[in-house]
C-alpha cells in the first residue's frame, strides 16, 4: 500500500519515538533559592526601615562585639571552601574524601552556630532582646533567619552523609550534594550581606 | 456576645476551650449540624461503595497532573460556595441594617465574614482554580508526560487544602479574623486582636503560601525544561505563555508575603516591634510589603486568565489567534509593571507627591498591554467563523465588564481622585468587577472548554446558559449600585447605615446577590445533568471543539501517559498544523513509559503542618514541638525513598492505544 506509506511518513514529522527531557532538579532548586533571597531581601528592607529606631535601647556600635563576629564570618566562608573541596571529591567518585570534606563544613557551620547563639544569649540577657526595640527586632529577625537556615542546612547534610554512605555516589546523590552546595554557598553570600550591612555599617558613628 | 476567651494556657491545650465553641451563634450552630450531615452522608456513602481504597490510592496519593488538576478545581468550587455564603450574608446584613434595624449580624460576626470572605475567595477559590488549570492543562499543551516535580506537585496541593481546612476549622473552633483581608497592623497586632482570628488567618496562609509557592517553582522547571521537542519559546501556547510569566510572578512575590506575615506572627507570639506603635515599630511598613506581594498577587490571577480567553477565542473563531507577538509582549510587560505599581493601593498613607505621580503613572501604564490584549482578541474574532459555544459566550461577557471595570481602575490610579474614592464601595466595585468579570468568568470559560478533555463529555449547554445569564446580569444588578453608592461616599465594610437614599441602591445589589446565587445553582446542574447524561454528549475524538493546540490531539480524558510519543512541533498551532496535513496517529510499535510513582508522603507532610499550624494558633506548645518533629521526621524519611519511578510496559501502552483505535473506528 504506496499510499498509506505516504501518509505514515507525513504523520512521523509530528512525534519522535524516544525522548527524555533534562532533569530540572538544579535549575528548580535554583529558583527556590532566588525565592528564598525575597525574604531576605524583606528582611534587609526591614532592616534598612527600622535600623535606627532604638527606642532609648543602645545601638549596634554599642552591642556588637566585632572581632567576634569576625571570626564567625571566618567559620562560615571556610565551611563553603570546604564544601567546595567536598564537591570536588564527590565528582572525582573518592566517597570517603568526600564524606571527610561535608563532615568538616558541617562542624564549621556548627560552630558559626554556637557563636551566634552565643552572642544572642548574651544580648538578652543584658536585657536586648528582640522585644527591646524596633533595631533589634529587625537584627534578631535578620540575622536569626539566616541561623535557621543553617541549622537546617546542618541537618540536610547529616541526613545526606546517611544517604551518600548508604547508596554511595550515585548520579540521584551527586544532585543532592549539589542542591545543598547551592543551598550552603547561598547562606555565604547572604551572610557576607549581614556582616557589611548590620555589622560593619552598624558599627559606623 | 462573645465571651473573651481565656488568656491562661495550658501546656496541653494552650488556650482552646470550651468557650471556643460558639454555642451562643446559632447561625454556626446550624451550619455544624449541616455540615456534620453533609460530611456523614459522604463518610456513609464512601464507606458503603468501598472507595476508601480508590480515594486514597488513586487520588489522595496521585501524583498525575491531571488529577491534581482536577483536585484543584473541586477545592476551588467548594471553596466558592463558602465564600460565596459569605457574601450572601453581607448583602442581606447591608439590605436590612438600616436606621432602627441592626440587622441580623452583631459586627463582631460581621467582620469575620467580609474578612473570611476575601481571603477565601483570593486564597482559596481564586488560586486553586487558576492553579487547577495550569496544572492541568500546562503539560498537555506542551506535550509533556507530568510535570518537572509530580510528587511537589501533589505536596503542595495538599497543602494549600490545608490551608484551606485551617480556614474552615476557625468557624467552628475559635473564630476568624476581624481585620479585612489584608490584617493590617496595629489592628491585627496583638492589643487590637488578642484572640485566634488572626492566628488563624496568619498560619492558613503561610501553610498555602508554602504550597503555592512549590507550585510556582514546579511550573516553571516544567515549562523551561519539558517542552516538546521543536516548541521553542514563541511557538508556545498563550495560556502556556500567561502560565509562565504567573508562575514567575508567584516565586517572586509570594515570598514576600511569607515574610510579612512571618514578622507578623512574631510581633504577635513573641512580642517584637515590626509593626507596633511603640518601641520603634512601623505599621506603613506591613502595608507596604503586604502590596508588594498583593498587587502581583491581582496578575497572578487574571494572566492566566487572559491565556484561557486567548485559547477560547482563536479556538471558537476557527482562526489562528491575531498578533501571538504581541500577545506574549503584553503578557511580559504586565509581568514587569506589576511590580511597580504597588503603592496605588494607599496613596492616602501621604508619601508626596512625587511618589503618588510616579506609581499613577505606572499604574495607568498597566492598561496599555492590558488594551493591546483586548484588541488583539476583538481583532481575532473580526472574520473569524464564530461559534458562540459556552466558553466564547463567557469571553464576549468578559471582554465587554473587563473594559468598564479596567476604566474604573484608570480612575482610581489618579492619586486626587484616589483620595475621594479611597475605601469607598467604589473600589469595592472596581475590583468586583475585575475579578468576577475577569478573572471567574474566564475560569467559566476555562470549565466548559477544558471539561471535555478532562473527562471525555461535554457540560450541557441549557443549564450552562442559565448560568451564564444569571452570572452576567446578577454581576451587574450587584456592583453597579455599588459604584453609585461609592460616587454618594459609602465607605467599605459597614454593617449599618443611617441614610435611607442608600436603600433603594442596597435592595438592587440584594437582587443581584440573589441572581448570581442562581448562577451558582445552575451551574452546580449543569454539572449534575451532564454527568447524568454524559452518554449523549460524548466526545470520542479528543477534540470536540475543533481545536488548535496540543491537549486536543490526544484522547478525551488522556491516558496516564497523555502522549504515547511525545509530538514534534513545527508551528505554533500544533493541532491545527497536523490536522491540515492529515496526520494520523501512530498505531504500533509502542515502547515502555517512563512514570513517577504514587505517594502518601506529600498528604502526610501536609496534614502535620496542619497540626502544627492549628497548635501554634492555639498556643499549645507541647503539641507544637511534637507536630514539628514529626513533620521534619517525615520530610526526612521521605528523602530515604529512591524507588520513585516505574515503566509502563510497551505492551499495556499498546492496548489502551488499541482501545482507542477500535473506539474512533466505532464512531467513525
Amino acid at each position: 500500500m504506496p499510499e498509506m506509506t505516504a501518509t505514515t511518513d507525513l504523520s512521523s514529522r509530528y512525534y519522535v519515538r524516544e525522548h527524555h527531557p533534562e532533569n530540572g532538579t538544579l535549575l528548580g532548586f535554583w529558583i527556590y533559592l532566588m525565592s528564598d533571597c525575597l525574604i531576605f531581601a524583606c528582611l534587609f528592607a526591614t532592616y534598612a526601615v527600622l535600623g535606627r529606631n532604638f527606642a532609648g535601647a543602645p545601638s549596634g556600635a554599642e552591642l556588637f562585639d566585632l572581632p567576634l563576629v569576625a571570626l564567625n564570618t571566618a567559620f562560615l566562608l571556610l565551611s563553603s571552601i570546604t564544601y567546595g573541596f567536598g564537591m570536588l571529591s564527590a565528582y572525582a567518585k573518592k566517597q570517603r574524601a568526600a564524606i571527610g570534606w561535608l563532615v568538616l563544613t558541617g562542624l564549621l557551620g556548627a560552630a558559626f552556630l554556637f557563636l551566634e547563639l552565643y552572642e544572642f544569649s548574651h544580648l538578652i540577657h543584658e536585657g536586648y532582646g528582640p522585644q527591646r526595640s524596633g533595631f533589634l527586632t529587625a537584627f534578631f529577625a535578620l540575622v536569626g533567619t539566616h541561623g535557621l537556615h543553617v541549622t537546617f542546612g546542618i541537618v540536610w547534610l547529616v541526613t545526606l552523609l546517611f544517604q551518600v554512605g548508604k547508596h554511595g555516589l550515585t548520579p540521584e546523590n551527586i544532585r543532592r550534594l549539589s542542591c545543598l552546595s547551592m543551598f550552603w554557598h547561598f547562606l555565604d553570600v547572604v551572610w557576607i550581606g549581614v556582616f557589611t550591612f548590620v555589622y560593619l555599617m552598624g558599627v559606623l558613628p | 456576645m462573645h465571651e473573651p476567651i481565656e488568656t491562661s494556657t495550658s501546656l496541653l491545650f494552650g488556650r482552646l476551650g470550651w468557650n471556643a465553641i460558639p454555642f451562643h451563634e446559632p447561625i454556626l450552630i446550624y451550619t455544624f449540624v449541616a455540615v456534620m450531615l453533609g460530611g456523614l452522608a459522604v463518610v456513609g456513602a464512601i464507606t458503603k461503595f468501598k472507595l476508601w481504597g480508590t480515594l486514597w490510592r488513586d487520588w489522595v496519593c496521585s501524583i498525575d497532573h491531571k488529577k491534581i488538576g482536577i483536585m484543584y478545581m473541586i477545592l476551588g468550587l467548594v471553596m466558592l460556595l463558602r465564600g460565596f455564603a459569605d457574601a450572601l450574608m453581607m448583602r442581606l446584613q447591608q439590605s436590612i441594617a438600616f436606621g432602627d434595624s441592626a440587622g441580623f449580624l452583631p459586627p463582631h460576626h460581621y467582620d469575620q465574614i467580609f474578612t473570611a470572605h476575601g481571603v477565601i475567595m483570593i486564597f482559596f477559590v481564586a488560586m486553586p482554580l487558576v492553579t487547577g488549570f495550569m496544572n492541568y492543562v500546562v503539560p498537555l499543551q506542551i506535550g509533556a508526560r507530568d510535570v518537572a516535580f509530580p510528587f511537589l506537585n501533589n505536596f503542595s496541593f495538599w497543602m494549600t487544602t490545608m490551608g484551606a481546612v485551617l480556614v474552615m476549622a476557625s468557624l467552628f473552633v475559635g473564630e476568624f479574623a476581624r481585620t479585612g483581608w489584608l490584617a493590617y497592623p496595629p489592628l491585627s497586632g496583638i492589643l487590637a486582636s488578642p484572640d485566634v482570628g488572626v492566628d488563624y488567618y496568619i498560619w492558613s496562609l503561610q501553610i498555602a503560601g508554602v504550597g503555592t509557592l512549590l507550585s510556582g517553582i514546579n511550573l516553571i522547571v516544567t515549562i523551561v525544561k519539558m517542552r516538546a521537542p521543536g516548541m521553542d519559546l514563541m511557538k508556545m501556547p498563550v495560556f502556556t505563555w500567561t502560565a509562565l510569566c504567573t508562575n514567575i510572578l508567584i516565586v517572586a512575590a509570594f515570598p514576600v508575603l511569607t515574610a510579612v506575615l512571618g514578622m507578623l506572627g512574631l510581633d504577635r507570639l513573641f512580642h517584637t516591634n515590626f509593626f507596633t506603635n511603640d518601641l520603634g515599630g512601623n505599621a506603613m511598613m506591613y502595608v507596604n510589603l503586604i502590596w508588594i506581594w498583593g498587587h502581583p498577587e491581582v496578575y497572578i490571577l487574571v494572566l492566566p486568565v487572559f491565556g484561557i480567553f486567548s485559547e477560547v477565542v482563536s479556538t471558537f473563531s476557527s482562526k489562528r489567534l491575531f498578533g501571538y507577538t504581541s500577545m506574549v509582549y503584553a503578557t511580559m510587560v504586565i509581568t514587569i509593571l506589576s511590580y511597580l505599581v504597588w503603592l496605588h493601593h494607599f496613596f492616602t498613607m501621604g508619601s508626596g507627591a512625587s511618589v503618588n505621580s510616579f506609581f499613577g503613572i505606572t499604574t495607568m501604564i498597566i492598561s496599555i498591554p492590558t488594551g493591546a490584549k483586548i484588541f488583539n482578541w476583538l481583532f481575532t474574532m473580526y472574520h473569524g467563523r464564530i461559534r458562540y459555544e459556552l466558553p466564547m459566550m463567557w469571553t464576549v461577557a468578559f471582554m465587554v465588564t473587563f473594559v468598564i471595570g479596567g476604566m474604573t481602575g484608570v480612575m482610581l490610579a489618579v492619586p486626587p481622585a484616589d483620595f475621594v474614592l479611597h475605601n469607598s464601595l467604589f473600589l469595592i466595585a472596581h475590583f468586583h468587577n475585575v475579578i468576577i468579570g475577569g478573572v471567574l468568568f474566564g475560569l467559566f470559560a476555562g470549565i466548559n472548554y477544558w471539561w471535555p478533555k478532562a473527562f471525555g463529555y461535554k457540560l450541557n449547554v441549557f443549564w450552562g446558559k442559565i448560568s451564564f445569564w444569571c452570572w452576567v446580569v446578577g454581576f451587574y444588578l450587584a456592583f453597579m449600585p455599588l459604584y453609585v453608592m461609592g460616587f454618594m461616599g459609602v465607605t467599605r465594610r459597614m454593617n449599618h447605615f443611617e441614610d435611607p437614599n442608600l436603600w433603594i441602591w442596597q435592595q438592587i445589589a440584594l437582587v443581584g446577590a440573589l441572581t448570581v446565587a442562581c448562577g451558582i445553582g445552575a451551574m452546580l446542574m449543569q454539572f449534575y445533568v451532564s454527568v447524568r447524561d454524559r452518554k449523549k454528549n460524548l466526545d470520542v475524538t479528543g477534540d470536540p471543539w475543533g481545536g488548535r493546540t496540543l491537549e486536543w490531539s490526544t484522547s478525551s480524558p488522556p491516558p496516564d501517559y497523555n502522549f504515547a510519543f511525545t509530538p514534534m512541533v513545527h508551528d505554533n498551532d500544533t493541532w491545527a498544523d497536523m490536522k491540515k496535513n492529515g496526520y494520523q496517529r501512530p498505531l504500533r510499535d509502542f515502547v515502555a513509559i517512563h512514570m513517577p510513582k504514587n505517594t502518601g508522603a506529600g498528604f502526610i507532610i501536609a496534614a502535620i503542618s496542619a497540626v502544627l499550624g492549628f497548635a501554634i494558633i492555639w498556643h499549645m506548645w507541647l503539641l507544637t514541638g511534637v507536630a514539628f518533629v514529626a513533620m521534619m521526621a517525615a520530610i526526612i524519611i521521605h528523602t530515604f525513598n529512591y524507588k520513585r519511578d516505574y515503566y509502563i510496559p510497551a505492551d499495556e501502552v499498546t492496548a489502551v492505544e488499541e482501545k482507542r483505535t477500535k473506539l474512533l473506528e466505532a464512531h467513525a
